[in-house]
């Protein structure tokens, strides 16, 4: 369960990001961070990553403050999944490994290789351990992020982005992996999206962003015509098909509405 | 047939083994070189005669040319290569910087401008030794230089954005200004201090006594521990400072008190030996092609390797014009220059440089 509370965030001399921002995740559910460039999704996902330090607010992981943890004890609660894999010159096996680093002592132990094997298990990674992570496609170094994100055996996962240099195939793929672990592990996982469809399928809760302030947050129900056109501008419908709701933009070359 | 957890786990382990067995191999080459740079001189010691005297045999003189020439020097530049090795593999981690290494950013030069400034301050020692009054606080003024490089450096990367390539410009720059600093130094010194100097910045592996061998022994296996220490850490600042963050690494202290071991490390190696370049961006290279960028194996592979390369280096300066020894400095330019270039071209092909 995430619980974040009034927060706020601005750059040293700049202007405020984010404003007064609070809303609540329930464990084992997926939000989909929702808004156009600039509405404060990333920076949202910086702060709970506690790699940008908000002014103000509070975030609550199972009723602890996640701003007031110890780097480590921080690194055992949140695991984050960037949106580019990382093409670093190690194997598949020593990326997944790190995610136990905040559970580190001098050495790794045989439990922490048994988690590491059982994690590239569940993602079908066996094949690729001794492969160097530069050697992967996109889709693979995903699932990689993921598998060292669940070795870190985290209460709240934040995905920025996941799937934006992915192909069809793999967006769906990741995405459907994210939301099968959530459930499986009652884990709480944030996701910056920006296509709004994938969001729908994959995701249960949503939380629309405009201009750094909270517009929306809820069930689909809260994705409706009149807030796509609020938060990105634009004209849309909203339909659903075999009971997932589908967003179809209307989009005219002279500009929305 | 799909591998299961169990075949996983025993090829990682295979796997492990073949990297245990690449730092056993350079383990091999490192004795070999140093088997050959004892045995290789102008004396015309056989083999025999070598071996003899580092038994306590031979004669009297095969004794003193093996026990006070040979091996303080061969010692000299184990000690040596392991600091620039050793701090060229940490300083490409933390300034995710593949050229990145104490004499490309400057260091070495920053810290041998607090070296001259020292002799000639403090003047020689006594009986017309090459060597300099007090070895300890010269080295202490080539560390400060080596750390005020070293500051500016981290000034550069952090606060200014500077991209890996700039940096090393800004290397090129920082070097520049400490040698014309050295030059100044010099141009108000007496002669003796001045020769003292120039000689000193050729580099030379053939002036510490046992006591600065064992100071600089002493400082790499500090700096070794502290690494070591830190081997998961920077191998998840591979994947980028964010991640690293998030996987619990306190990345601005790491990369500080990095840093600052680099610094320490490579401002002994010049206080003792003069400016020896490339051996901290040739090592770590060389290895990396084994290892991958995996710093548990990379760590000692890269001061194995450097001590090797020094080793090979000082023979190489001792037999193209016997009884001659070259200045060890410009051997290294010569071997780690190419090396430096390819590294930029293959940077700038596959486009890593941001």
């Amino acid at each position: 369960m995430l619980e974040v509370k009034s927060l706020n965030f601005a750059y040293r001399c700049g202007r405020q990001i984010l404003e007064d921002v609070s809303f609540s995740v329930p464990s084992g559910a997926c939000l989909a961070v929702l808004g156009n460039n600039g509405a404060g999704k990333s920076t949202l996902l910086g702060c709970l990553a506690r790699l940008l330090r908000p002014q103000r607010g509070r975030a609550l992981v199972d009723g602890e403050d996640l701003l007031a943890m110890s780097a480590a004890q921080a690194a055992r609660t949140v695991a984050l999944v960037s949106q580019f894999a990382p093409a670093s010159r190690l194997t598949v096996y020593d990326m997944v490994l790190l995610g136990r680093r905040p559970y580190l002592k001098w050495d790794f132990t045989a439990a922490d290789r048994a988690l590491t094997e059982e994690a590239l298990e569940r993602l079908g990674l066996e094949g690729l351990a001794l492969r160097y992570a530069d050697q992967l496609s996109g889709g693979e170094g995903q699932k990689v992020q993921l598998a060292r994100a669940l070795v870190q055996q985290p209460r709240l996962l934040l995905l920025d982005e996941p799937t934006s240099s992915l192909d069809l195939r793999s967006q769906y793929e990741v995405l459907g992996l994210v939301s099968q672990l959530c459930r499986e592990k009652r884990l709480t996982a944030v996701v910056v999206l920006h296509d709004l469809n994938l969001a729908l399928r994959f995701c249960g809760r949503f939380l629309l962003l405009h201009g750094g302030r909270v517009y929306a947050q809820g069930d689909p129900s809260v994705v409706t015509p009149r807030a796509i056109r609020d938060v990105y501008g634009m004209e849309a419908e909203v339909r659903e098909l075999d009971g997932v709701p589908v967003v179809i933009p209307s989009f005219s070359a002279g500009g929305a509405g | 047939m799909k591998p299961t957890t169990v075949d996983t786990g025993r090829a990682y382990r295979r796997h492990l083994g073949r990297k245990r067995l690449t730092l056993l191999v350079l383990l091999g080459i490192l004795l070999l070189a140093c088997l050959l740079s004892v045995c290789a001189g102008s004396a015309g010691l056989g083999p025999g005669q070598v071996a003899a005297a580092l038994l306590g045999g031979g004669t009297p003189e095969s004794r003193t040319i093996v026990w006070s020439v040979r091996m303080p020097r061969a010692a000299t530049a184990v000690g040596v290569g392991f600091a620039l090795a050793m701090s060229g593999c940490v300083m490409q981690s933390v300034l995710r910087n593949p050229l990145a290494s104490a004499s490309t950013l400057g260091v070495t030069q920053g810290a041998s401008f607090g070296a001259a400034a020292a002799i000639v301050a403090l003047g020689t020692s006594a009986g017309g030794s090459v060597t300099a009054a007090h070895p300890g606080l010269v080295t202490l003024s080539a560390f400060l230089g080596g750390m005020a490089t070293t500051a500016a450096i981290l000034l550069l990367s952090r606060v200014g954005g500077a991209s890996p390539s700039a940096l090393v410009l800004a290397g090129v720059a920082i070097s520049s200004m400490f040698t014309g600093a050295t030059a100044l130094v010099q141009y108000f010194a007496d002669d003796v201090t001045v020769a003292s100097v120039v000689y000193w910045t050729f580099g030379s592996l053939g002036r510490a006594g046992w006591g600065e061998i064992g100071l600089i022994f002493a400082l790499c296996l500090l700096a070794f521990c502290y690494f070591f220490w830190n081997r998961w850490n920077y191998n998840a600042l591979e994947s980028g400072s964010a991640a690293a963050r998030s996987l619990g690494v306190r990345v601005d202290a790491l990369t500080l008190a990095s840093l600052t071991v680099c610094a320490l490390a490579a401002a002994a190696a010049v206080a003792f030996a003069g400016c020896i370049s490339f051996i901290g961006l040739l090592a770590p290279h060389m290895v990396r092609r084994f290892t991958g960028s995996d710093y548990r194996f990379l760590i000692p592979g890269s001061a194995l390797a450097g001590a090797s390369v020094l080793l090979g280096a000082d023979v190489l300066s001792r037999v193209v014009i016997p009884p001659t020894v070259l200045p060890i400095g410009s051997i290294t330019a010569f071997l780690g220059a190419p090396v430096f270039l390819s590294i930029l071209l293959k940077g700038g092909r596959h486009g890593c440089w941001r």
